[in-house]
């Protein structure tokens, strides 16, 4: 666990970046510090492995103060990516992940057996590691930053908006990624955004600070889309926090009919507007209308009880229909939500 | 010198040089080719090196300290900016007629060159790669040994490449004091108006500039293969 004990960092002109800040990072879980440019959210992160150095208060690391471990020390059992990634370009991948192991003084075979490793845990092909930095692309290179941090498996991981200079579809993967593998690690880990929909989509617990350094809320995502502290967190959060709120909004209850499926060599003959094409194999093919004319329409997926209501509104909102295809782990449909199971589940998310 | 240098050349033509050098090379005697291309290695090599010796930690300090750059970078221009002539004279009321002379000035220039070459060297470190190994829990000389230094080396080594070049040029100036290797064959020339000393003079420094910068060429190749990868990526 990692504890903010009325922390305040003030520069000698006076300018204050963090004004005493008091919060936990639970262990095992990730806390997002969010907020907008000049909110202290990366001086925050750079006090807890003293890259800054506190002006008053304490920060603990399972009850330590770190103003008492000698930084280079403290640094080697702290993970720490940044936004380039800051891989060293005159140093072969491997080497590049080797590095802390190497530091804190593993023989040179078990430091690159340990990186070769990472990499394929990270999701990249051991063979790059005999590259170097400037042949990867900006999403690899990311990844493999995660993979150096995670080199000497440290139980904290600290990452300072490590996706945000990739474009957004390879976000979206590193994101994914990074949930996958800390159900696997239950690192303690705290990021840092400027981007709301990440801190949402990532955080056990979401930090928003204010500029100046203040702390405006501390709550989980769904606490914060549903009760903003105040008006600076409301605006912050954006126009769509009710959409996004869908997201934590569960599909498990939701009844699908499973009687509007069609083969795929449908001729007409039903008497509902729309039935579903589905293929030998089970996996659909598109929207029909109902009485056989025209080609197959666009259709959205979702997985009931894996995705969110957002998923699903999502997918409903795809198709001429207005209804959303479920389809298990295989892709094969098992059933449809209808417009007006929809519309229940969302009256009953607007209560709750 | 009374014939034009052209038409003396096609007179003596190349046998009469080559006759001119095997003769010469190693006669037994001082003065022979062979001792002074020695003493021009000497006068050359010895600049280079005690240059990039001194520009390290002169560098260090000037990227470490940055009020310090200008005025030391200053000092150096300064005495690159000297003639070289009245420097030999006023060095030899000190060191006398001798290698010493010769190579003092010289190391003088290449700190000149160098000096700028390992700050900007250092400089052309990205920050964030040094943000990361600072924060990966490198001690700051290590930082400078296992990240800042090798990545500082591409552009060094492009200033020792222009230092060592022009080193093994200006050592014939030394000439003019009697200590200027291969630069003696030219002085001859004045008394005794005779090609084929001044030919082989030229030939050989240029060949030992050209060995010399493709000598470090290669070392470049070797020690940063990843300057390499970026071009070929």
């Amino acid at each position: 666990m990692i504890t903010f004990d009325a922390v305040t960092k003030r520069y000698a002109d006076g300018t204050v970046a963090v004004d005493n800040l008091s919060l936990e990072a639970p262990t095992g879980e990730i806390t997002v510090f969010v907020g907008p440019s000049g909110c202290g959210k990366t001086t925050s992160l750079r006090m807890i492995n003293r890259m800054i150095d506190a002006t008053e208060g304490r920060i603990l690391l399972d009850g330590d103060p770190v103003q008492d471990i000698d930084p280079p020390k403290l640094r080697r059992g702290i993970g720490y990516v940044i936004q380039q990634a800051g891989l060293f370009p005159h140093k072969k991948i491997v080497d590049n992940v080797a590095t802390v192991p190497l530091l804190l003084g593993w023989d040179r075979g078990k430091a690159r057996s340990r990186a070769m490793e990472l990499l394929e845990r990270v999701g990249l092909d051991p063979a790059m590691g005999e590259r170097y930095p400037f042949q990867l692309s900006g999403g690899q290179q990311q990844r493999v930053g995660v993979a150096r941090a995670l080199a000497a498996d440290p139980p904290v991981l600290l990452m300072d908006e490590p996706f945000s200079a990739v474009d957004p579809i390879v976000r979206t993967s590193l994101q994914d990624e990074l949930l996958r593998l800390q159900a696997e690690l239950n690192k303690t880990i705290v990021f840092v955004t400027h981007d709301i929909d990440e801190a949402i989509k990532l955080g056990d617990r979401v930090a928003v600070l204010r500029v100046g350094g203040r702390l405006a809320q501390l709550a989980d995502p769904k606490t914060l889309l549903s009760e903003p502290a105040d008006d600076f967190v409301r605006e912050f959060l954006g126009h769509d926090r009710g959409i996004r709120r869908l997201q934590f909004v569960g599909t498990d209850g939701l009844r699908l009919r499973t009687d509007l499926t069609v083969p795929a060599g449908f001729s007409g003959g039903s008497p509902e507007p729309w039935v579903l094409a589905v293929s030998d194999d089970g996996r659909p093919v598109g929207w029909l209308r109902g009485d056989g004319g025209g080609e197959p329409e666009p259709y959205g997926t979702f997985r009931p009880g894996r995705d969110s209501m957002r998923s699903a509104l999502d997918a409903a909102l795809l198709s001429p229909s207005g209804c959303a295809v479920a389809v298990g782990e295989d892709g094969k449909v098992v059933g449809v939500a209808t417009r007006e199971v929809l519309d229940a589940a969302l009256a009953e998310a607007a209560d709750g | 010198m009374g014939e034009p240098l052209l038409a003396r050349l096609i007179a003596d033509g190349p046998p009469s040089l080559w006759e001119w050098f095997a003769r010469n090379w190693d006669t037994g005697r001082a003065g022979s080719v062979k001792d002074l291309l020695g003493d021009h290695l000497v006068m050359s090599l010895v600049p280079i090196v005690a240059g990039l010796v001194l520009a390290l930690p002169l560098g260090l300090a000037s990227a470490r300290w940055r009020w310090l750059y200008q005025p030391t970078a200053g000092v150096f221009n300064v005495v690159y900016a000297l003639p070289s002539l009245p420097v030999f004279m006023l060095l030899i009321s000190v060191t006398g007629l001798s290698k010493t002379t010769v190579i003092i000035p010289l190391t003088f220039y290449a700190i000149a060159v160098l000096l700028p070459a390992v700050v900007d060297g250092l400089g052309s470190v990205p920050d964030h790669v040094r943000q990361s190994a600072v924060a990966m829990g490198f001690t700051p000389l290590r930082r400078l040994v296992q990240v800042e230094l090798p990545i500082a080396v591409p552009v060094v080594l492009a200033g020792l490449r222009v230092v060592a070049v022009s080193s093994i040029s200006l050592v014939s100036v030394g000439a003019l004091i009697g200590q200027g290797g291969l630069g003696m064959l030219f002085t001859r020339a004045y008394q005794n108006p005779f090609l084929p000393p001044v030919i082989v003079g030229i030939v050989l420094i240029v060949a030992l500039a050209l060995v010399a910068d493709g000598l470090l060429v290669l070392a470049q190749r070797l020690l940063t293969p990843w300057v390499r990868a970026r071009r070929a990526s």
